[in-house]
């Protein structure tokens, strides 16, 4: 075959990546070979055409606008569900940038529990905040079969103020883990479940505010897992749902 | 002076992160292919990003950085899920060592170029996800593979590898449909004939 080795090169030469001891002899190369011009060429053609039906998809002016929304400092007030999660989602993310910005570096325990409240209120804001809908903790619990490096188990909620909206899969600090939704009175409230030991930072059991943002959270540890129970609901509802998984586990 | 993040101003994150804003829905759609998820995928991004920003260290590539979040954001979303699930798992160890695919069919490739912008969106649609986002952020982003190194988190010569292999399958389908697509008006043709 005609100059394999220079065609072997000649997207790396087109992409503008070769190195510069090599460019020149290429370039010197690609000008007097009218085949290795004629592939060039080609192949520049190519490039262009998936350059401009590449550029495919532009937001919505909806979506653009609350995302300006989302991201100004002063958040604003709706009467709409998604609005008003949207808002505290502003709120919740200017707060704790602030916080951090005076405070300076936060402990990486601390770092951990705001993750875990961003990961709730941005789970609610989103139009499918699971991604194994079921009631059914039969259902649910099989899901994460072969998505997490774990088992665990889920608590039977008969007679409880609490039913099971669904799981999705999470990452905490790149450590896999389950997200799973539950209502109480309206209120929505996530568990996490991750290996302890994966966790980078070393974490105590609690009952606190994390960042003082208006959730509840519970954590502790059992049988080599780290459970974390959040939401907006009162502490007494976070901890009997925080009992009733340290009763199933 | 402190470069490190800590005390980075929400204006900094603003001033870097507004700009990408239709970059980042653009890749998020290819890589959904659904635009309410896409929706999803660059807000969840996003809050991410803030979130991670105060470890952010100015002077290293940002774009490269809030890909990287969205990419990995999408890999373990529902759909990213399933794309992971059927994404063989040694792909990167089978393409390292791997010289680039030679095209021999110079001709044909300048016919290939020529196909309607309709046919190569179709193609590139249709190409497995890691070949699509990889040639997306050369061709569409021209980011240098370095760039793409950061951001798919692999080592240069797996951004080289997979970027011939993804090149190579996009011309094989658009040269699929092509081939298709004149079956389809010679079988016209004769129909008219009769």
């Amino acid at each position: 075959m005609v100059c394999e080795s220079w065609k072997a090169q000649l997207d790396t030469y087109l992409d503008g990546e070769l190195p510069q001891e090599e460019l020149r002899t290429f370039d010197s190369h690609v000008r007097n070979c009218p085949s290795c011009s004629a592939d060039a060429l080609s192949r520049v053609q190519l490039k262009r055409a998936i350059h401009m039906a590449g550029k495919r998809f532009t937001p919505s002016a909806e979506f653009r606008k609350r995302m300006q929304q989302n991201m100004a400092p002063k958040p604003r007030r709706s009467f709409r569900l998604g609005w008003m999660l949207a808002a505290a989602t502003a709120v919740l993310l200017v707060v704790g940038t602030l916080t951090s910005i005076y405070l300076g570096n936060r402990s990486g325990r601390d770092q951990v529990f705001s993750e875990i409240a961003d990961l709730h209120v941005a789970t609610l804001a989103s139009s499918s905040p699971v991604d194994v809908i079921s009631t059914d903790r039969h259902t649910v619990k099989p899901w994460f079969q072969g998505r997490i490096p774990f088992a665990f188990n889920l608590p039977e909620l008969q007679n409880s103020d609490f039913s099971l909206l669904g799981g999705r899969m999470t990452y905490l600090e790149q450590t896999p883990g389950a997200h799973l939704i539950y209502d109480a009175r309206k209120h929505h409230i996530s568990v996490f479940v991750f290996q302890e030991l994966s966790l980078p930072s070393k974490l105590s059991d609690n009952a606190l505010q994390p960042g003082k943002l208006s959730f509840n959270m519970e954590t502790w540890s059992k049988g080599g897992l780290r459970y974390f129970v959040i939401g907006d609901a009162s502490a007494a509802d976070i901890d009997s749902l925080a009992k009733l998984f340290k009763a199933a586990s | 002076m402190d470069l490190s993040g800590a005390n980075l101003p929400l204006d900094s994150f603003e001033e870097l992160a507004i700009p990408l804003f239709d970059q980042l829905y653009n890749f998020a759609h290819w890589l959904t292919q659904n635009r309410e998820e896409a929706e999803d995928l660059v807000q969840e991004t996003y809050v991410k990003a803030l979130k991670g920003f105060s470890s952010f260290q100015l002077g290293t590539n940002f774009r490269a950085w809030i890909y990287r979040i969205l990419r990995n954001t999408f890999l373990t979303s529902r759909k990213g899920l399933k794309v992971t699930m059927t994404v063989p798992l040694d792909l990167d160890e089978d393409e390292e060592g791997l010289e680039p695919a030679i095209e021999h069919d110079t001709p044909e490739t300048l016919l290939l170029a020529r196909s309607s912008h309709e046919s190569l969106q179709s193609a590139i649609d249709e190409l497995p996800v890691h070949f699509r986002e990889i040639l997306l952020l050369c061709e569409v982003e021209e980011m240098s593979y370095q760039e793409i190194s950061d951001t798919l988190a692999v080592p240069i010569g797996t951004v080289m590898s997979r970027l011939s292999r993804a090149r190579q399958t996009l011309r094989s389908r658009l040269r699929s449909n092509l081939q298709q697509g004149a079956g389809l008006r010679i079988a016209r043709g004769t129909n008219h004939g009769l």
